[in-house]
């Protein structure tokens, strides 16, 4: 790993002036993704900004009709919450699904959303409940941030301060893990809400999380597995590696999307 | 060069430390405390797990000076004198290890889940223990070792 400045943010303001002063600063949250990124120098910022334990930034309440999640939020902590379980049992769900124990102490929604690994859990979550991301310039809606492989629509930095997850009626996210890493081989987050039925899925597309309109349309007028069963997802654009190829992805999503059809609650 | 203090297994520490010091780097390097080990690249293998303010972390992925201020809890702080922690104790009787690799981060990780669920089931244990590797048992026995590990600190 390259040295850095290393500054533990002492507010929210602090942290955005910190990160234009430096040369090229970069935010670290949980340090789940960064700090592997650095030990194999992929990456030599000039400055590290801490936002990890910010109270401005981290908890969970229930606003209106929906769950706002702080960008410092944990997993573990949005896996545990009372609130989340009773509102978006699918969210808690999807955070206990990632990583392991110790990845869910220290890892971040903010740090997942801003990486935007293509094949992330939360990017699926936020995909298909429509929720709207805030920062400390503006909000953004899920469906106009998510830009491709690891990009989004955050300028150079914009600091991610809150998620805003609408609640709805019912949803459900179901995962194939990779066996060896635990990132979603493919998973698809179903959800009827207020934005209609939406099916989202993560780690198949070779550009990141996308929605599979023809199963939304088809779960509109009829919400039950059956009504996607004859629905087939192209291969094209999936991607194919050594775990698995795209036309294997392909038929994981329309398992996975029938699954989570039938578990939603 | 940054000064970092916190608390390791109740004793107040400090060093200097480049920022890029990782917390095990600082257990292991500065302060001559190598029960936590370094199993791995790439965050994975779970054989760096401390205890960091009551909560499992891999101290290979945590910055030394990301630990300022924390309560540390390594292998070294378990046993009371000679008497083993209850958890190493059911390693031991259970032959939850072979060649000891694991073994640390095996039964920090192992404390987190009974403080957070006394009493864990089977499936429940081999889910919590997704992110410590064992390349040699089967993990089969420190599944049961967790699990009577569990039962003697009062779950
Ligand atoms: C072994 C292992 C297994 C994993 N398995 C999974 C898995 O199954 N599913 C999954 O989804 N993820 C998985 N992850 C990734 C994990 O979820 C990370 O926690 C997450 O991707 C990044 O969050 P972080 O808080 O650690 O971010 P960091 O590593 O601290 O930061 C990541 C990036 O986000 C930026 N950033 C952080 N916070 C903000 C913010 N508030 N605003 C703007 N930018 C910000 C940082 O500058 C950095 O560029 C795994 C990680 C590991 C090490
Ligand atoms: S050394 Fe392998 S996870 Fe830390
Ligand atoms: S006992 Fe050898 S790695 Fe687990």
């Amino acid at each position: 790993m390259y040295d850095f400045e290393y500054h533990r943010a002492a507010s929210l303001d602090d942290a955005a002036g910190k990160l234009k002063s430096a040369d090229d600063g970069t935010l670290v949250a949980g340090g789940m993704t960064l700090i592997p990124t650095l030990k194999l120098r992929l990456a030599s910022p000039s400055d590290l900004i801490d936002i990890s334990g910010l109270a401005e930034l981290s908890g969970i309440k229930a606003e209106g009709d929906a769950v706002v999640v702080g960008a410092a939020t944990i997993h573990a902590a949005v896996a545990a919450s009372s609130d989340v379980r009773a509102k978006i049992p699918a969210l808690a769900d999807l955070a206990e699904l990632i990583g392991d124990a110790q990845v869910r102490n220290r890892g971040t929604l903010g740090g997942s959303i801003a990486n935007n690994d293509p094949t992330a859990d939360y990017p699926a979550a936020l995909l298909a409940l429509g929720a709207t991301i805030r920062t400390d310039h503006r909000e953004i809606a899920a469906d106009d941030y998510f830009e491709g492989l690891f990009e989004t629509a955050l300028d150079a930095g914009e600091i991610i301060t809150q998620v805003a997850f609408p609640v709805p009626e019912k949803a459900s996210y179901q995962k194939f893990p990779n066996p060896a890493s635990r990132y979603a081989l493919v998973g698809v987050f179903v959800a009827k809400g207020p934005s209609g039925v939406r099916v989202a899925v993560t780690g198949a597309g070779l550009d990141g999380v996308f929605r599979v309109t023809e199963m939304e349309t088809a779960l509109a007028e009829n919400f039950s597995p059956d009504a996607i069963k004859d629905v087939s997802v192209s291969a094209d654009g999936l991607n194919a590696d050594i775990h698995a190829g795209a036309d294997y992805r392909a038929h994981l999503i329309g398992v996975l999307a029938r699954r989570a059809v039938a578990d939603c609650t | 060069m940054p000064t970092v203090s916190m608390k390791v297994n109740g004793v107040d520490v400090s060093g200097d430390v480049e920022a890029r010091t990782l917390l095990v780097q600082f257990l292991r390097e500065t302060l001559d405390m190598t029960g936590t080990h370094v199993g791995c690249d790439t965050s994975q293998c779970g054989a760096c797990c401390v205890l960091m303010n009551g909560d499992s972390v891999k101290s290979c992925s945590v910055l030394a000076v990301q630990a300022e201020g924390a309560e540390i809890t390594t292998i070294e702080g378990l046993a009371n004198g000679d008497e083993l922690h209850p958890m190493q104790d059911a390693f031991r009787q259970n032959h939850g290890l072979q060649c000891g690799f694991c073994t640390p981060g095996m039964v920090i990780s192992a404390i987190d889940l009974v403080s957070k669920n006394p009493k864990p089931t089977e499936k429940e244990v081999r889910e919590w223990l997704e992110g410590n590797l064992c390349r040699c048992t089967g993990y089969h026995n420190i599944v049961k070792a967790i699990q009577a590990g569990a039962q003697a600190m009062g779950g």
